[in-house]
């Protein structure tokens, strides 16, 4: 099973948008912390509208690996290529990709002091410079999309898990990225709220976007995914389409996690 | 099915949910509060008795100093002297003497300011307070002009009103003062535009070594020069007002004038001066740091008299500070070292959650504080900023040091005047002043609280 496998047989949901090339490119990238190898010579492809699960065990470096992609972690070693564009230490850069690349976060990280349209409209009044009427119009979009419309004047303190939760998607996409970052989505979640959000995540799949989840939704996983990356100790254990990869593990250290996990 | 059957059963079905039911009604009333609040442990009966004995002895002596025994009438010492001062009072009397109060209220608030310009003074006040009271209500409309005028307009006027205006300027590099002899003014002006040349020469070298674009800093460097410019006219531009120079200043309207100056000076830098602290560029950071501890290290008092006699020993001679204008300065950045710590520890107090969350929305830098960080870490030091800035206002009395008669030096200077001199001035005089100085930080006391509870009802559940 090569590296390579995945990259031809993805039936893609969307054509290509205009721009052509991946849509994110790493090519042997490393990271330390401190003295700590965290990741080891990643190497990854992503293709435009792909969805990718990203599964490991806890400090495998998955959540480092996607931090990485818009740098909120600084890789010291390799290149990544999003969307084109080099990240590099060039602010100018970095900013151009956060603008393309939507993240959500394990702990949500909505902006407490601001209510739901604040939080959804900050970015495309202060990033894009959009006039306030449009970016309230989108937001709303969203949040119907995400099915919270109601919540709009509430402050993030007021609402569930789940729905803070559909409130950070909705306000990621906002921002119209090309790529889309989920670092443990649900993890943070009650059991009775991880399905409103796997299904707005799911729906948004549905709609072609170009997707690197890391989750244990395993669920998930086998229903959205084009392709799974099993990750240990800072490096890619093995990636296949999900279907192969939950039935036919290769990597001993695979078998071994699956059969953890899937009891 | 019973409960008991269940337990023994281990295996139990709710056959109906339960209704939702009030809380157990408590015990209502005075008894039952007193003995709540009071009364509720032998600890804390004593505890109540020896607070009502405490105020027993404190309470009724003030009241009686105050109110009940305090003179509220006449024209010398003698209504406040006892028959063995040679007063009219009886002997033993020990009362407040309010008329002397009344006699200096005026120099008290003005000091030396020339009794017929006073108008001026209070022109600056009404100015402040119409600025002040829409800022401090929340749902007062037009916050922005609100902010200009009190951040731009406010600070101008109110110097030109004071002061009198019409600064004079000499020439600074000397290049001016050989091309036009005879004009002061204009060999400052033909200075001044050198220097702006200079920089703007600066702006565009820096824009062509970085790379970037040269029109950004350019305008950036035009409209400073060009603000400093017009601030400069206005202030050396002659508009009949009767110069008072600062030596004359005094009471309350010194106090007020570094406060206000203080405070309003203290908040950015402190905020400018925690953002630096906690940079991540090298150079900002130890700068910061630098004045952080070097300011937080050093006694006001000693700030103050560094500024006032050894300031001007390392001065070229012929220039001189104003000696107010030093005393602004100290305070302003004494304070802002204060607050720069009082900010960090707000800044500290911010998930990295709130940078992560506005770093992948694209949020730049200065977005990312100002709509973020700052907006969450403040609410949380309101407190302490507070604190600050009741402190800076206290300390405002150090002056006195140096040589300006603040509120209380100007108090103090009125003891001499013998003809109200009697045993109760001094008293009477210090209650007074403890009595202002106390509303101003009790008022910004309870702006603070009331402040507090509005941001902390906005978002918490």
């Amino acid at each position: 099973m090569s590296d390579t496998l995945a990259d031809d047989t993805i039936p893609q949901t969307r054509p290509a948008e205009e721009r052509s090339g991946p849509a994110i490119e790493m090519r042997d990238v490393n990271k330390w912390f401190g003295e700590f190898h965290v990741l080891r010579d990643i190497n990854l492809k992503v293709r435009r509208g792909e969805r990718i699960v990203i599964c490991g065990p806890s400090g495998s470096g998955k959540s480092t690996m996607i931090r990485c992609i818009n740098r909120l972690e600084e890789h010291q070693k390799g290149d990544i290529f999003v969307d084109g564009i080099e990240l590099t230490n060039d602010l100018k850069k970095i900013d151009e990709i956060r603008r393309e690349v939507g993240m959500v976060f394990q702990h949500f990280n909505l902006f407490p002091h601001l209510t739901i349209m604040e939080n959804c409209t900050l970015a495309p009044i202060w990033v894009r410079k959009m006039p306030k009427r449009e970016a309230d119009e989108i937001a709303m979009t969203y949040l119907e999309r995400v099915k919270i419309p109601e919540q709009a004047h509430k402050y993030p303190g007021q609402l569930s898990g789940g729905q803070q939760q559909r409130v950070a998607i909705a306000r990621a996409l906002c921002m119209s990225p090309r790529i889309m970052l989920f670092d443990e989505p649900t993890s943070a979640l009650d059991p009775e709220m991880i399905k409103e959000v796997l299904d707005v995540m799911v729906d948004l799949a549905g709609s072609g976007m170009t997707m690197l989840v890391v989750t244990h939704e395993m669920g998930f996983a086998r229903q959205v995914a084009n392709r799974v990356i099993f990750m240990d100790a800072g490096q890619i254990v093995e990636q296949n389409e999900p279907e192969a990869f939950f039935t036919n593990p290769q990597h001993d250290r695979t078998k071994l996690f699956l059969s953890q996990i899937l009891h | 099915m019973s409960d008991i059957q269940a337990e023994s059963d281990l295996t139990y079905v709710r056959e109906e949910m339960l209704a939702e039911a009030p809380p157990p009604v408590r015990d209502k009333g005075a008894v039952a509060w007193l003995r709540k609040n009071l009364f509720s442990s032998w600890l804390n009966g004593a505890m109540t008795v020896l607070a009502l004995y405490v105020i027993w002895v404190i309470v009724p002596p003030l009241l009686n100093f105050a109110f009940f025994d305090a003179v509220w009438e006449g024209a010398s010492r003698e209504a406040c002297a006892t028959q063995q001062q040679g007063g009219v009072q009886p002997n033993g009397w020990f009362g407040a003497c309010w008329p002397y109060i009344g006699d200096y209220f005026a120099q008290f608030v003005y000091g030396r300011y020339p009794i017929d310009q006073r108008w001026r003074v209070d022109i600056v006040f009404a100015l402040f307070v119409i600025g002040l009271v829409p800022l401090l209500i929340p749902s007062a409309p037009a916050k922005g002009p609100n902010i200009v005028y009190m951040a731009v307009i406010f600070p101008v006027v109110a110097l030109l009103l004071l002061s009198g205006g019409d600064f004079e300027y000499g020439s600074f590099i000397g290049i001016g003062e050989a091309l036009a002899s005879a004009a002061y003014d204009a060999g400052f002006w033909i200075d001044y535009a050198l220097l702006a040349l200079v920089f703007l020469g600066l702006a565009f070298a820096w824009a062509k070594a970085t790379g970037a674009h040269a029109l950004e800093p350019i305008k950036l460097v035009l409209v400073i020069m060009a603000a400093l410019a017009v601030l400069l006219f206005l202030l050396g531009f002659d508009f009949g007002l009767e110069s008072v120079p600062t030596s004359v200043w005094g009471g309350l309207l010194v106090t007020l004038v570094i406060a206000v100056t203080g405070i309003a000076a203290s908040l950015p830098l402190g905020i400018l001066l925690a953002l630096g602290r906690r940079s991540d560029m090298p150079i900002v950071r130890f700068v910061c740091v630098v004045f952080i501890e070097f300011w937080r290290g050093v006694p006001l008092i000693t700030v103050l008299f560094m500024s006032s006699v050894m300031l001007p020993l390392f001065l070229p001679e012929g220039v001189s500070f104003d000696k107010l204008l030093r005393a602004l300065i100290g305070v302003a950045l004494f304070s802002a070292a204060y607050m720069a710590e009082v900010v960090r520890g707000g800044l500290q107090a911010i998930p990295k959650g709130q940078y992560e969350g506005a770093d992948a929305v694209g949020l730049a830098y200065w977005q990312k504080m100002r709509l973020i960080i700052l907006p969450q870490a403040l609410t949380l030091v309101i407190p302490g900023i507070v604190n600050t800035f009741i402190g800076l206002f206290k300390d405002t009395t150090l002056v006195l040091i140096i040589g300006l008669f603040d509120f209380l030096g100007q108090i103090q200077s009125s003891f001499t005047d013998p003809s109200w001199a009697t045993p109760v001035q001094a008293v009477t005089a210090y209650l007074f002043a403890a009595f202002v100085y106390w509303v101003f930080c009790f008022a910004m006391s309870r702006y603070s609280i009331f402040t507090e509870n509005r941001l902390r009802a906005g978002h918490q559940r």
